[in-house]
């Protein structure tokens, strides 16, 4: 495991069973999660986010833009390092399923086009890319468990050769009623409270459920 | 006309949106509602699945979908058992 202090992690962002972690407080909470389009809906309507788009968004992307929304919390990372120094790079294991069935089940009469742009899993990485102005290096990985080590070797690459400065990472999963992402932000900077940015840490945000990281 | 703004607000997705705050001559597309090219496909398919109207040509599409008052038009004109 590679483990290079000139990246940090900082900031995180989880997302999972009804609730909202950023960093280390729990910033939403729903005791009776609803389905997950509603309960994606009431985040988005509980952080007063304006932007229209999310509307027509399959529950991925929505998953994907609030966490990565939730995670920046109003930076302008596009003006601080330049869109093109900005990479994305997320995980999950169910790849763009979740919009796949529902698309498969229009096919049965007209296949609805809106649906079927969202048949791809790296979709979410264009609609947080969009929203943030990130125009550097992207990849969706599609694996059966969050890879943290390959993760890290990854996106600690991206660093190595320059390619960015600032990256956006990590595991956005759903499908049908279970939804689970673990955002995180890395850059060169070791900002307030940053973690290291090592495969260790990026588990424990994969694992948050208490609310509690200890770097 | 409220009907098919409603029609239009469910099929696109515009939650935001009630039918009233759509204009009968509004432009639909860029200036207007500021729909894309995903939503005139999806508009296609709303004449099909509730009208059953299928537009004879693309090229049609962009006088249609000019306005909701050019869409309603369209569908009295176009119709199954209406004489065009």
């Amino acid at each position: 495991m590679k483990n290079d202090p000139k990246t940090y992690i900082t900031a995180y962002c989880s997302i999972s069973g009804g609730k909202v972690y950023k960093d280390d407080k729990l910033i939403f909470k729903e005791d009776t999660p609803d389905e997950t389009a509603d309960f994606l809906l009431s985040v988005y309507k509980s952080f007063s986010i304006d932007y229209p788009k999310f509307y027509k968004m399959d529950n991925l992307s929505k998953l994907g833009f609030l966490a990565a929304e939730l995670l920046l919390g109003g930076r302008q990372i596009a003006e601080e390092y330049g869109p093109e120094r900005i990479g994305v790079v997320f995980s999950n294991a169910s790849s763009s399923l979740d919009a796949d069935l529902k698309y498969f089940e229009t096919v049965k009469n007209i296949p609805s086009p809106a649906l079927f742009v969202y048949t791809l899993p790296n979709i979410v990485i264009g609609e947080v890319s969009i929203r943030h102005r990130c125009k550097g290096e992207n990849g969706f990985f599609i694996r059966d468990r969050f890879d943290t080590d390959w993760m890290q070797f990854y996106v600690q690459d991206l660093f190595d050769r320059g390619r960015v400065e600032s990256c956006i990472c990590g595991w956005v999963e759903c499908l049908e009623a279970h939804y689970h992402a673990a955002v995180y932000l890395v850059e060169s900077c070791p900002g307030e409270k940053a973690l290291p940015f090592n495969s260790k840490h990026i588990h424990q945000i994969y694992e948050t459920d208490n609310g509690e990281i200890n770097g | 006309m409220a009907d098919l703004k409603q029609q239009i607000i469910a099929q696109l997705s515009l939650k935001d949106l009630k039918p009233e705050d759509i204009g009968d001559d509004q432009p639909l597309f860029v200036e207007g509602l500021g729909l894309d090219s995903i939503d005139a496909l999806e508009l296609i398919v709303l004449l099909q699945q509730v009208y059953k109207i299928k537009l004879a040509n693309a090229e049609e599409g962009q006088h249609v979908f000019r306005s909701v008052r050019t869409m309603a038009q369209y569908i009295m004109e176009h119709q199954p058992g209406t004489a065009s």
